[in-house]
């Protein structure tokens, strides 16, 4: 049997690469998606409205785990060749297509009506409105409540593992079955965890602590 | 697309279906309970409690929100047996919801509790009223009103995140769903109907703690 070492912090360590592609793809795509969710339901359009209300319902209504669950088993279904890698990325994309949408939608929202306004009576369209009046001031505000969601993304992947997605969780699962310490080997997983997650916390509290004080000026 | 859906074999597991979702509803509510009271005692710590307590708490914290569900879960099911706890696959999901609630809700809580201001407190102790009933009466019960939207749907986070606890076969809905996979390998239909089911879970809770809400917060203050 092996004992825990050096090599075996070493499969794990390795393995963190996997988390972070992962929750980059996730987090890149989901910005694509969410972005679309935040204009879709911020729109004048009662359709697009609904739709992207409907999005959100069900993505933020149902377990993660189900929605890589229902990828992973219905894309064959549906005639679709599928692997961990692209079920983990299509589940973690729509997952936070749902919850940066209705994070943005909020921050669009928070912008003064009257910027809307004095961009209609400039006669702007809709895309230059929201591209050179709304976005801009909304971005500003998304900013710390993105990074600390990005937290949440890097923390979802974790689920990759139980459809076989060679993360960090699984590679601790893979070493704790072969060499019976699960107390270590979980801790060092939960550690490697913390030091990618922890900095972007205290970032993102930071940012929020300065955005308040700036608001509060 | 050449696949003919057949729910009929989902359905004829019915009973299966209810005790896994009513284990799920019992595992979140006892969890939600549990968990509450961690981290109402968490946010009196963190506000009023000595500064090596406060210490304790935050690294409490910060530990639970930094590493998922799923390593705390391990944690709590593979290696704390090895340390000479023995305890089931249900105990250890239930254990791993509640000290993982316990710190989001702190956090929540303690920001009710910040929100409260000091002439409140003073007033509270105007009246003579001892510290553990300013504690309940005049800071605990206004700081629940104003961050009991963020506190439920953290609540109703963790019951969706339960499913989780399938992970190591901890008899909930999931659970359920992931044995009847692998009797009748109709994998896609089970996961749409239970998706179904966890949905309506999660409107049924936002239903109760509106109702809760309406039956003991809805009282008239200066917000």
């Amino acid at each position: 049997m092996r004992t825990f070492g050096f090599p075996e912090f070493l499969f794990i360590l390795e393995a963190a690469k996997w988390t972070v592609a992962l929750s980059l793809i996730a987090f890149i795509g989901g910005a694509l998606g969410g972005l679309l969710v935040a204009l879709g339901r911020t729109s004048e359009s009662r359709l697009a409205q609904l739709l992207a209300g409907g999005f959100i319902q069900i993505f933020q209504g149902t377990p993660l785990l189900l929605q890589l669950f229902l990828v992973f088993f219905g894309a064959p279904v549906l005639g679709f060749e599928i692997n961990p890698w692209v079920a983990a990325g299509v589940a973690l994309i729509l997952n936070s297509s749902a919850f940066l949408g209705e994070i943005w939608r909020g921050c669009i929202q928070a912008i003064p009506s009257g910027q809307a306004e004095a961009a209609h009576a400039l006669s702007l369209d809709y895309f230059s409105r929201m591209r050179f009046v709304i976005l801009p001031q909304a971005m500003k505000i998304a900013l710390a409540p993105t990074v600390g969601y990005l937290v949440q993304i890097i923390k979802g992947t974790s689920l990759a593992a139980i459809i076989g997605f060679a993360e960090i969780t699984r590679a601790g699962q893979i070493i704790n079955n072969a060499t019976f310490q699960p107390l270590i080997v979980f801790s060092v997983v939960a550690a490697i965890y913390f030091a990618l997650c922890w900095p972007l916390s205290l970032l993102a509290s930071r940012m929020e602590r300065r955005q308040a004080a700036a608001l509060a000026r | 697309m050449n696949y003919t859906f057949q729910f009929g074999d989902v359905f004829a597991a019915w009973p299966l279906l209810l005790k896994g979702t009513w284990n799920t509803i019992e595992l979140s509510l006892l969890a939600m309970l549990f968990g509450l009271a961690l981290a109402i005692a968490c946010a009196w710590g963190k506000t009023a409690g000595p500064k090596p307590l406060r210490f304790v708490i935050n690294a409490y914290i910060e530990l639970i929100r930094n590493t998922p569900f799923l390593v705390q879960l391990f944690f709590f099911f593979f290696a704390m047996p090895a340390l000479g706890l023995r305890w089931s696959a249900h105990t250890a999901a239930l254990t791993a919801m509640v000290i993982n609630l316990g710190a989001y809700a702190t956090e929540i809580i303690r920001a009710g509790i910040e929100s409260i201001p000091k002439g409140q407190i003073e007033a509270g102790l105007a009246l003579n009223l001892k510290r553990h009933e300013i504690f309940r009466f005049v800071i605990l019960k206004p700081a629940l009103k104003a961050i009991y939207p963020a506190l439920t749907s953290q609540f109703i986070l963790l019951m969706l995140s339960s499913a989780v606890v399938s992970a190591i076969s901890a008899d909930d809905l999931t659970s359920v769903a992931a044995n009847l996979q692998s009797q009748t390998f109709r994998s896609f239909e089970i996961y749409i109907v239970v998706a179904v089911i966890y949905l309506l879970l999660a409107l049924a809770f936002s239903a109760l703690f509106r109702l809760i809400y309406k039956a003991s917060l809805n009282y008239p203050d200066r917000r």
